[in-house]
């Protein structure tokens, strides 16, 4: 099995916040917490673009790399977690993260920060699977269930797509190319642009 | 002037103890944390089966992976 990965179709998210919702209700996420949001780009103009957006669970994770305790784990479906018992509440991997997936609970008389609270792919943290320990601190452990994340499963338009990254990429790629578009969409072509097509021909096997 | 030779390698041997106690000092490399392992999710646990998808069989690692290959389809709605 590949790792498993989430991507968002830009061209199909309705910025309805279903996925949101059903992460904060299947994990039991607190106020204040968000460990999935949806961000629109040109809200409110023509041709606005929204995606949902939460921990990407990296195959080189930054915040593994800068944690200054070690909390950080991968397992073997790729899905990078962290022990809530290990965590002290710096913030580093804060910092390290691109997509601002980590979040730390504010609640208390104090501004007190807690312990960072992240996307966990719905699969718990290290204690015993669907434990009530496992629950209280990561919330529900779904791919113990045999189940797909929450956010992915309950998204209307099936414009999140969470799982194996193999599938969700080959699903991906039979959407774009039932659109009539090629790399040119969330590919090759958006990283690293369009092949520029050299007017010099190949004269007597030399290009010039 | 013996008297002086003597406190004199006493000295010696006295700055040699101290240079040579830096070499007793503990590393302070992180050699483990204290996270624990990880149970796989396909592995067998004290969950409540009410809850858990039916196709599969917990301790089967293959069944498991075959049952989440499936349930992606779910999210293609060209092979609905």
């Amino acid at each position: 099995m590949a790792r498993m990965k989430f991507i968002c179709d830009a061209e199909r998210c309705i910025e309805c916040n279903g996925c949101v919702t059903a992460c904060k209700a299947e994990n039991n996420v607190p106020w204040g917490v968000n460990r999935r949001r949806v961000v629109t780009l040109n809200d409110g103009m023509a041709g606005e673009k929204s995606i949902s957006v939460a921990c990407m669970h990296c195959s080189d994770a930054p915040c593994m790399a800068v944690c200054p305790v070690d909390c950080f784990y991968r397992t073997d479906e790729g899905v990078v977690l962290h022990d809530k018992d290990v965590c002290i509440g710096c913030g580093y991997c804060s910092y390290a993260c691109p997509f601002g997936a980590p979040q730390f609970p504010s609640n208390g008389q104090f501004g007190l920060r807690g312990k960072m609270d992240k996307c966990t792919f719905c699969a718990g943290g290290p204690e015993a699977n669907g434990s009530e320990a496992e629950n209280a601190k990561y919330g529900r452990n779904r791919l113990s269930e045999g189940k797909l994340p929450a956010c992915a499963e309950m998204c209307s338009t099936k414009a999140l797509l969470g799982g194996d990254g193999d599938v969700v990429a080959e699903i991906f790629r039979t959407r774009v190319l039932n659109r009539g578009k090629g790399s040119e969409v969330w590919g090759w072509g958006t990283a690293y642009g369009k092949p520029v097509q050299t007017s010099a021909a190949p004269v007597n096997g030399v290009t010039k | 002037m013996s008297g002086v030779r003597r406190g004199a390698a006493g000295a010696a041997a006295l700055a040699l103890l101290l240079a040579l106690v830096a070499c007793g000092e503990r590393r302070q490399t992180l050699d483990s944390s204290g996270k624990r392992v990880d149970e796989p999710a396909w592995a067998a646990s004290t969950r409540d089966p009410t809850f858990a998808a039916t196709g599969w069989k917990a301790g089967d690692k293959s069944a498991w992976e075959q049952q989440i290959r499936q349930r992606n389809q779910a999210q293609n709605d060209y092979a609905r």
